[in-house]
């Protein structure tokens, strides 16, 4: 579904991503590990078209590089970003109506079904989204990036200052939104919960893959954890 | 002051402020959503006033009254597209000097096809008679209709903005451009959009305006720096900061420019007197309504003062 060859990333003069390779399967949860400053956030960020890139990123077999974010978001790619990044000013509501679209994915996400696993944004969806606590501003941006049925969402640190319960929740939606087939591409820093949910993981340090295997594979490979994954 | 004067005053500020409010609330939505301070804001709202002349002249001022906006925002919005978006990625200054240098080009296109002096833009025939007489004053039906057409055009903006998903478009994108794009949606088309809006809004605030304060090359001018006193007054981006302000200042302004009152009557009510030979009796004798033209940049000043992102803004000017 998805194939990045030698993805070269750019933040002004410098040169971020150093030919990245990574592939996502259809129905698949792929982790992206490392550690911070490494280029993880900077892959999501090119793929979606929010970076000056070079390289191939092929989606559905058609080339989507240098397309504008917009056109990448139809093809059927949702972000969460790191921050969130919900309306403040609009209501849950309006928020998750600006998360709808046409495209010609199979898997159909509705609102209801939405609010069946998340029954508080239900009770909320009036309210402003500014006001939300971080957690469900979390499940607002899963759920509006849900509302346009992709075929791929790219999650960025899905769990980051989340209570333990709401980590909980998330690691459920994820695992739904997977076993409805649509494929994750996630940037966790949590190994834990990238073993327990992820089919393949890559490992990033310097801006390259340096790693690429399953998470039985990582678990085995202590020096690849101590020297790339462990914060000492 | 009697009940029949306060009632025009609030008539004529009404009228003012919603006129103020149709150029301004374009230029605020420009802001909050591409950051850009168009500097040629009025620049439009005078091609506004002199195609609606033009047209007028050629065939009527209800054709006028549709094609002329209609026109101005055709061409804010290629302006957007074809300049301002290839200038983007140079950065915020470099977009201002853009629409600073189109302010002089207009100033000086208009001069070229229409002359330096005023056009003899007048008020439409059907229209020009005193709609209410009261106490020997008239409101002129002229005023009745612009502003009648200045409360439609809020409503139209209001009910866009709250009501449509191109509304919901517009608010997140002051907000964030970038997640709204990453969820589907054309931003720059909106952006040209939007720019394209608000200079056809600025257009027609120049064509009900053109025939009643004059159209010729230095409208631009004069009225550019009340429009940005609104936009910063309301809050940079906030339309119901540039409703609220233009109506407080449309009123203020109207309110100060009928009374004649000065700090001299308030020196001599408290007993005291000045010398009206006296160097500082210039200012004493200062009337309010001679003061009414800089009534909105004190007001600018105190507001930025008490509340530097202004009435609603939620950014710093």
């Amino acid at each position: 579904m998805l194939n990045i060859k030698n993805l070269n990333a750019y933040y002004g003069k410098s040169h971020i991503l150093q030919g990245v390779n990574l592939i996502v399967n259809e129905g698949e949860i792929v982790s992206l590990l490392g550690r911070n400053g490494v280029g993880r956030s900077t892959v999501i960020k090119s793929i979606m078209g929010m970076v000056k890139t070079d390289g191939s990123i092929l989606f559905d077999g058609k080339q989507i590089i240098d397309l504008p974010i917009h056109q990448i978001s139809n093809r059927g790619i949702a972000y969460v970003s790191e921050n969130r990044d919900i309306f403040p000013d609009l209501t849950v509501y309006e928020n998750l109506e600006l998360g709808k679209k046409n495209n010609n994915s199979n898997i159909k996400w509705d609102i209801e079904e939405l609010f069946d696993l998340f029954p508080n944004l239900k009770n909320r969806i009036n309210v402003l989204g500014g006001v939300l606590s971080g957690g469900e501003q979390q499940m607002l941006t899963i759920c509006r990036s849900l509302m346009g049925c992709p075929k791929l969402i790219m999650i960025d640190e899905p769990t980051e200052g989340l209570s333990p319960q709401m980590v909980n929740n998330v690691e459920k939606l994820l695992i739904k939104i997977a076993q409805k087939g649509v494929s994750i591409l996630l940037v966790e820093q949590k190994l834990t919960i990238a073993f327990k949910l992820s089919k393949r993981l890559y490992v990033m340090g310097h801006g390259k893959v340096v790693y690429e295997g399953t998470p039985k594979n990582i678990k085995e490979n202590q020096s690849i954890i101590k020297e790339w994954l462990e914060v000492s | 002051m009697s009940l029949e004067v306060l009632v025009f005053i609030i008539f004529n500020g009404l009228l003012y402020g919603m006129f103020l409010f149709m150029l301004s609330s374009g230029l605020t939505l420009i802001f909050g959503m591409m950051g850009i301070l168009n500097f040629a804001h009025a620049s439009f709202f005078m091609i506004g006033a002199y195609l609606g002349y033009q047209i007028s002249e050629n065939i009527n001022f209800w054709i006028a009254l549709i094609f002329a906006p209609m026109l101005v925002g055709i061409m804010g919005a290629m302006i957007e597209k074809y300049g301002l978006r290839n200038i983007h990625k140079y950065g915020h200054i470099a977009e201002l000097l853009f629409t600073f240098g189109l302010f002089y080009i207009i100033e000086e296109m208009v001069q070229l096809i229409w002359g330096k002096t005023p056009v003899p833009y007048k008020v439409p025939e059907i229209l020009n008679f005193p709609l209410i007489e009261i106490s020997g004053m008239s409101y002129p039906a002229y005023s009745m209709f612009r502003l009648v057409i200045s409360l439609l055009i809020f409503l139209a903006i209001y009910r866009v903005l709250a009501k449509t998903k191109t509304g919901l478009i517009i608010k997140a994108s002051l907000t964030n451009p970038n997640m709204v794009a990453a969820l589907g949606h054309n931003v720059p088309r909106v952006f040209s959009n939007v720019f394209g809006f608000g200079c056809a809004l600025a257009g027609l605030a120049g064509v009900l305006a053109g025939n009643v304060i004059g159209t010729e090359p230095s409208m631009a001018l004069l009225l550019g720096p009340i429009v940005f006193v609104v936009v910063v007054t309301g809050g940079l981006g906030s339309i119901k900061g540039a409703l609220v302000a233009s109506i407080i200042i449309g009123l203020i302004q109207t309110l100060t420019i009928s009374m004649e009152y000065d700090l001299n009557s308030l020196i001599n009510y408290l007993g005291f007197q000045i010398d009206i030979n006296s160097t500082i009796n210039h200012f004493t004798s200062l009337t309010l309504s001679q003061l009414s033209p800089i009534v909105p940049y004190i007001l600018l000043i105190i507001v930025l003062i008490a509340r530097p992102r202004g009435l609603f803004g939620k950014r710093d000017v």
